[in-house]
């Protein structure tokens, strides 16, 4: 692999490792934000310990989002130093102002909120927990609007004496369609990761402690309102995409024919091919319907729009990988489907209801309890979620290629001059090692506080560390 | 325009290896001065609430300084690729081991958090002393503002230059002395007084130190900034800790400024042809940009200033090691 390569390959392991936690960290702080105003509002002990319960887990997991999400504001200037020259006036302004804005609050309100149980009056400490979801939350779009701007690039002008482009609109920038498509559904996304974390710590606890079934249903109702979010709000940025990106709905349908009331594939056997037509099951007229809103909409194959952006950009490929595409799509939404099913099925078969139900089957029955197999598989909970998380964000990406910020550079362009494969390999073999590790501390601690009890003995110190004396 | 932004880039700085500096020196300190396990673990409850407050301080000056001046940091980031990479992964290891320790109650869980902690916080102490002499030093930047040259010596050569030594050391001076004495105000008992000795003995180091530099230099903050820090010393000895970390903490601000303004108006110096230097003028970001982070600065940062203070008023306590029974 040269030097492009593999600055891609480590832009990829850093980011996606990133984004395992991020969306843990964002619905976390949410969930611990509703239990503190619950028992804040109610008064139910019960809800005082899954508040502090789940504070735990977001300390630990925001911790390793915060010092992987360090690497990402570095990483421009490290591996992309020519793509920080010039978009600079555009990326520059939007991360410092995320530091300055979320960043500070989540960082700063986290720690109050944490250590100011008996330091703060009630009401106060309460809202330090809100101000750090809300803090999450506009990191997340802040964020993903710089994200949409490589997707769909507004608010700028090329300076033709530098050659750079200059930002003309910072209000036009946070509301580029993409990204008011693209939060939505990515704060379902997070939704589902986090609530699918909460809920295997519920089911896989209930049994040595019944205390625990709160926190598995709550985690299931997350995952499954995330998932709506996520669906309802995933239709309409793939009709944003169709209109800002044609190639990256083509690619992912590998349609190279330009085709009116165009099928979707659940399922392909072959090579993706382009003279091989390949077997697949399809659903007449559903990619019409995902992409133009009609199943007898006009969806623009490969073929046409590599000519039409051949006669627009220059002779090139502008083509990406459509095995990756394919099929990164597909699991995307096969991950998210599933996940939100085993909600719903734990849902259901946790209801209690008294009254009669119609003599069904007896998997199909309410309020069965948590069936074995799930108890089993319980890591599907937040596997799933995190797999659909993670493909969605390599189907955005790479199926946005050769492009770097789409119509205006290309990746080969943005990385940096000097740069050899022996600082990459050195580099990703460093963050691979100690991600690693970060990994396996991350797990073994979040299985240990999960073991702890959710209703703490009386006598037992809350934190082992000493307290101060005053 | 570019001079305010410059002032403000400085500052966020400034602010950042100021309160990162001390639970850096926190860090190093721990296991000198914490003989118990009780004991590391009241000296790292000091900096619990606020380390992660102070590291942001860091997301700040990166973001202002890829918002305000691309190009410089562009060349800076790209031109020390790997020993900004392993800071980066220092601070991977230290923020961790900072927040995981105190959620697991096995002693060797423990030591090994302790250990991360005071090694990464070393390393990333002269790590970034090094590459803040490389500034002074400037580096080979070529005509497009890119460093030349290429391989593991483009990017690890300048930190072997006599600069990036100086820096270092007098990096973990400083850090040691900050966290000495910050420890000393925080804290209570054996720890409190072991504080006080490591802060009286660095004091003096670290005051001719920065002696050498002022002298080497001709930077005349460098030789005030000695002076403050040789007060410092004595302060603490005498439990003035007050007073004590104040002197050291605006010695260190002095000393990160005069780094930051060592050539003028030349950010980034290049040792080919001084006409490749980085200028201010010529890295800085567009009026659009620079217009939006000023009103977005002008807005934000006086309110984050107010709640990180009040979130250290709110930790005001001193941290006692005698384990309170329950």
């Amino acid at each position: 692999m040269d030097v492009l390569d593999l600055t891609r390959l480590q832009f990829a392991v850093v980011t996606i490792y990133h984004y395992l936690f991020v969306p843990v960290s964002i619905c976390l702080s949410a969930t611990a934000a509703g239990f503190h105003l619950a028992w804040l509002r109610t008064a139910r002990e019960k809800y005082l310990h899954l508040t502090k319960f789940t504070g735990k887990l977001l300390i630990v997991t925001f911790a390793v989002g915060v010092v992987t999400g360090l690497v990402q504001e570095f990483q421009f200037g490290l591996g992309w130093s020519a793509f920080a020259r010039f978009y600079g006036d555009v990326f520059g302004p939007t991360l410092a102002i995320e530091g300055m804005l979320a960043f500070f609050l989540e960082a700063t309100f986290l720690a109050l909120w944490y250590f100011g149980w008996d330091r703060l009056p009630r009401r106060l400490h309460a809202a330090t927990i809100v101000v750090v979801a809300v803090g999450t939350l506009l990191s997340a779009y802040i964020i993903l609007a710089a994200n949409s701007f490589m997707q769909n690039p507004v608010a700028y002008e090329l300076d033709p004496s530098t050659g750079r482009a200059v930002l003309t609109s910072f209000t036009e920038l946070m509301t580029n369609e993409v990204v008011l498509a693209a939060f939505p559904h990515t704060m379902g996304g997070a939704a589902m990761a986090g609530g699918g974390l909460l809920m295997a710590i519920g089911i896989w606890r209930t049994v040595a402690d019944p205390a625990f079934r709160t926190l598995a249903r709550v985690g299931a109702w997350t995952m499954l309102i995330g998932g709506a979010v996520t669906a309802i709000s995933g239709d309409h940025l793939g009709k944003v995409m169709t209109a800002v990106q044609p190639m990256k709905m083509a690619a992912a349908e590998a349609l190279y024919e330009t085709a009116t009331a165009a099928p979707f594939s659940v399922f392909a056997i072959g090579e993706l091919g382009h003279d091989r037509p390949f077997f697949s099951i399809e659903i007449p007229g559903l990619l019409s319907f995902l992409g133009t809103g009609s199943f007898g909409g006009t969806v623009q194959g490969i073929d046409d729009l590599q000519t039409a952006y051949t006669a627009q950009y220059g002779p090139g490929s502008y083509v990406p990988m459509i095995p990756v595409a394919f099929w990164t799509f597909r699991l995307m939404m096969g991950a998210g489907i599933l996940a939100m099913a085993v909600a719903a099925y734990h849902l259901w078969s946790t209801w209690e209801t008294t009254r009669r139900v119609p003599p069904l089957p007896a998997f199909l029955r309410p309020g069965q309890g948590t069936p074995r197999w799930l108890r089993r598989f319980v890591l599907l909970a937040p596997a799933l979620p995190a797999a659909a998380n993670t493909f969605g964000w390599i189907f955005t990406e790479t199926a946005r290629q050769p492009w770097l910020a789409f119509g205006i550079s290309k990746v080969e362009d943005g990385v940096s001059p000097g740069l050899t494969s022996a600082e990459v390999i050195a580099s990703l073999a460093g963050f691979t090692l100690i991600y690693g590790l970060l990994a396996i501390a991350w797990y073994r601690l979040i299985v240990h506080l999960s073991r702890q009890p959710l209703t703490p003995v009386a006598s037992e110190q809350e934190e082992p560390e000493p307290v101060p004396a005053y | 325009m570019i001079t305010f932004w410059f002032a403000v880039l400085v500052l966020t700085w400034v602010l950042y290896f100021v309160l990162e500096g001390f639970d850096f020196g926190v860090g190093v300190l721990s296991p000198v001065l914490g003989r118990e396990e009780h004991e590391r673990g009241a000296i790292i409850r000091t900096v619990g609430p606020f380390w992660d407050g102070n590291e942001v301080w860091l997301v700040a000056a990166v973001g202002v300084t890829f918002a305000a001046f691309p190009a410089w940091y562009a060349a800076l980031m790209s031109a020390l690729y790997l020993p900004m990479v392993a800071i980066l992964l220092l601070l991977a290891v230290r923020g961790v081991a900072l927040e995981f320790r105190g959620k697991h109650d096995s002693p060797s869980w423990r030591r090994r958090c302790d250990l991360l902690l005071a090694a990464s916080s070393g390393g990333i102490v002269l790590l970034w002393g090094a590459v803040l002499g490389v500034l002074v030093d400037g580096l080979a930047l070529g005509s497009d503002g890119e460093v030349t040259g290429t391989g593991l010596s483009r990017s690890l050569g300048p930190l072997l230059s006599p600069a990036a030594g100086l820096g270092a050391l007098a990096a973990l001076l400083a850090a040691v002395l900050l966290g000495a004495t910050f420890l000393a105000l925080r804290t209570t008992g054996p720890v409190r007084r072991r504080a006080r000795d490591v802060a009286r003995h660095t004091g003096t180091a670290g005051a001719v130190t920065l002696l050498l530099i002022g002298i080497g230099t001709g930077n005349r903050l460098a030789l005030a900034a000695a002076a403050v820090v040789f007060i410092a010393g004595l302060q603490a000895r005498r439990s003035r800790e007050g007073t004590a970390f104040t002197a050291v903490a605006l010695a260190v601000a002095g000393a990160v400024a005069a780094v930051f303004t060592a050539h003028g108006s030349v950010v980034l110096r290049s040792t080919l042809d001084p006409a490749w230097s980085l200028t201010r003028a010529s890295a800085a970001a567009g009026p659009e940009a620079l217009r939006l982070i000023t009103i977005a600065g002008v807005l934000i940062l006086p309110g984050v200033l107010v709640y990180q203070a009040w979130s250290y008023w709110v930790f005001r306590r001193r941290v006692a090691s005698e384990r309170v029974a329950s």
